[in-house]
């Protein structure tokens, strides 16, 4: 079967002051259809900057090389004006902050209704009701008194949801949320992580959920990616990864977040050194300067995402942790 | 975290703190005391008052009544060349670490203005020798003393904010979200260093946060906020174990938990949002949305009573209330 998206050797990189800085390093990624797909990684790791790409919203001074294709569609190769064929309507995006992603001076309903207008050809009457039951399904209380409200006059979980209900408007087969909690109260948060987990159910889109927070992705992803340095480090589904994180970064992070669910600990567990800043290189694996497991081979050779045991399992590290 | 609490007189006593904005209260009715040396960590969703109280105790906003007693002195009531004097034992880190940091000084500028402030007395060499060794303190090194803020990582800029709220040894800091902005792998980094330089000083903290776990970490007692009133007071043993709002206790089930298995947990666990957005004016502010709500709840507004010994909680249920079923480890 192919899948929705695929994503072939696609890197991005910016130019400032006349250098040009790697964000995104061939990076190769499927998305099939039904499928929800977690994509970890700290900030500056690329996460945002490979769905940038794929939604053709990189910045002026950015550039992305390889291939995109959703749908049979080759979207680095397709002016804008084609590429709204999809974009909005078979391929939506939800950002992270719900304020600044609606227009504040238009109406909800208006916001609304307008996707529907332009992507699906109804007239504003038709679209306005369509509007109405999209607030019932993303469980916005009385909708109707909300039609006619700003951003402003909503809080940050109610515009989140708008933005969900926005992204779900014309039936796409694609969403891309990116980072859609990290903005809201952890109680909120919860609320927004349960209303994704319905949507997929009840309409059967495929889901990419962009998040530095690996907590927010388990509850969600079938399948996880995790960045590191521009780079896919790490695949596996998210049972697996969980269970035994093969790359040494993962296996790091795992043990950073703090969690309530495991005993109070006198000093919190920490990932030595800092993180590596966009444009950085080196001849071997990124990880290295921070890993305890680096060897000579490490710091001269870099090592490809190859798979390892089981199917959907892929590893770029000379040394996997065993099971 | 096992600095010596003095339980006899508290370093600060909060009494009937207000803030109100125009018309729009922020905080009401906010009391309570912090020992020397204590680490109180303060919780609540965004809009509920958290930094405002920091801002009020330190007196960067104005409070509208009530008293904030330091050491004997009440701030509120201080004229500023007192005000000043007592501030050298105050100090704040800020949520953004960038933003807190003047983009045209030096590091080395930034960390001695406290010095050149309180200790005129010192020369510059003293100066820049207590600057270079508190700069090695906080984990970064004495030849970035005159590099400026841009030059460093999120991480390296909250560490300086930290070395220049810690080099006059104060004996309260606090901390308004500052490891919030920064990523999982140097949030570790930060709160063990802010945990070394509590033992080393006897510093007492305030420390805000959104991430409990964070919080659980590092505090002896939380508080957990509400529509600009403290709705909970408790050690923190005895609020992650067995929390008595419900605010709290849908506060604590909604912390999403890093593993997959616990999917169902999560999803059954999460209160209604509030479905109209008028204020409340009376009775509790969060009737709205509690599964426990009766007709005494829309009338008086509940007082902070003493459940157990040194639990306090403001719900008129408190003392009926099923114990939740989170015990002391969530989801294992």
């Amino acid at each position: 079967m192919t899948p929705l998206l695929s994503i072939e050797e696609v890197s991005v990189s910016f130019s400032q002051h006349k250098r040009s800085i790697a964000a995104v390093r061939q990076v190769s990624l499927a998305v099939a259809a039904r499928e929800c797909v977690g994509i970890v990684g700290e900030s500056g790791s690329g996460k945002t900057q490979v769905f940038m790409a794929v939604m053709g919203l990189l910045a002026a001074n950015a550039r992305a090389d390889g291939s995109v294709r959703f749908e049979g569609h080759d979207i680095l190769a397709t002016a804008p004006e084609h590429l709204n064929r999809v974009r909005g309507s078979k391929l939506t995006m939800i950002f992270q902050d719900p304020m600044t992603s609606l227009t504040p001076h238009l109406k909800i309903g208006t916001q609304l209704a307008e996707v529907l207008v332009c992507h699906a050809g109804k007239s504003w009457s038709e679209a306005r009701i369509a509007a109405r039951r999209m607030l019932e399904r993303v469980r916005v209380p009385e909708p109707i008194r909300r039609l006619n409200q700003y951003p402003h006059e909503l809080s940050g979980g109610l515009r989140q949801r708008v933005m969900i209900g926005m992204s779900l408007l014309c039936d796409p087969m694609l969403v891309i949320a990116d980072e859609p909690t990290t903005a809201l109260d952890v109680t909120v948060q919860a609320q927004i992580i349960e209303l994704l987990r319905a949507m997929r159910e009840e309409v059967g889109t495929a889901l990419v959920l962009i998040s530095h927070d690996l907590a927010v992705v388990a509850g969600l992803a079938d399948r996880i990616l995790v960045m590191y340095a521009g780079r896919i480090v790490e695949s596996a589904t998210a049972v697996e990864l969980f269970r035994h994180a093969q790359h040494p970064y993962t296996a790091e992070l795992l043990k950073c977040i703090p969690s309530l669910s495991s005993p109070r600990l006198e000093r919190l567990p920490t990932l030595a050194g800092q993180p590596p800043q966009p444009g950085d290189s080196l001849p071997g694996c990124m990880f290295a300067p921070r890993c305890s497991r680096a060897a000579e081979r490490c710091r001269v050779e870099r090592p490809l995402l190859a798979p390892t045991v089981g199917i959907a399992r892929h590893v770029a590290c000379h040394y996997p942790l065993p099971p | 975290m096992n600095a010596v609490i003095s339980v006899s007189n508290p370093l600060l006593r909060i009494t009937d703190l207000r803030v109100d904005f125009g018309s729009h209260t922020a905080l009401r009715d906010v009391s309570f005391d912090l020992f020397a040396g204590e680490t109180l960590g303060l919780v609540g969703e965004s809009g509920s008052g958290k930094s405002t109280l920091a801002r009020a105790i330190l007196r960067l906003v104005r409070s509208s009544h009530g008293s904030v007693v330091w050491r004997g002195r009440d701030l509120l009531s201080c004229d500023s060349r007192e005000l000043r004097a007592l501030r050298r034992d105050l100090q704040i880190v800020f949520q953004d670490p960038l933003a807190s940091l003047n983009p045209r000084m030096t590091v080395g500028e930034a960390i001695a203005e406290p010095l050149c402030i309180f200790e005129g007395a010192l020369n510059a060499r003293e100066r820049t020798g207590r600057v270079a060794a508190m700069l090695e303190r906080v984990g970064l090194t004495a030849h970035m003393i005159s590099r400026f803020p841009h030059e460093f990582s999120g991480g390296q800029c909250q560490r300086i904010g930290i070395a220049r709220a810690m080099i006059l040894s104060p004996k309260l800091l606090v901390c308004d979200e500052p490891v919030s902005s920064l990523d999982v792998s140097i949030q570790g980094q930060i709160v063990n260093l802010l945990l070394d330089l509590q033992r080393d000083v006897g510093t007492a903290m305030i420390f805000i946060s959104h991430n409990l776990a964070v919080v659980r970490h590092l505090s002896h007692r939380i508080l957990v906020m509400y529509a600009g009133r403290l709705v909970e007071i408790a050690p923190r043993d005895a609020l992650f174990a067995a929390p008595i709002h419900p605010y709290s206790r849908a506060l604590l089930a909604a912390v999403p938990s890093p593993t997959p298995v616990s999917r169902t947990v999560q999803a059954s666990a999460a209160p209604v949002e509030a479905s109209s957005s008028q204020p409340v004016t009376t009775g509790c502010a969060f009737r709205g949305r509690c599964a426990y709500a009766v007709a005494v709840c829309a009338i008086t507004i509940p007082p902070l009573e003493e459940m157990t010994p040194g639990h306090w909680a403001a719900c008129h249920r408190g003392r009926e209330l099923p114990a939740s079923g989170l015990g002391t480890f969530r989801g294992c």
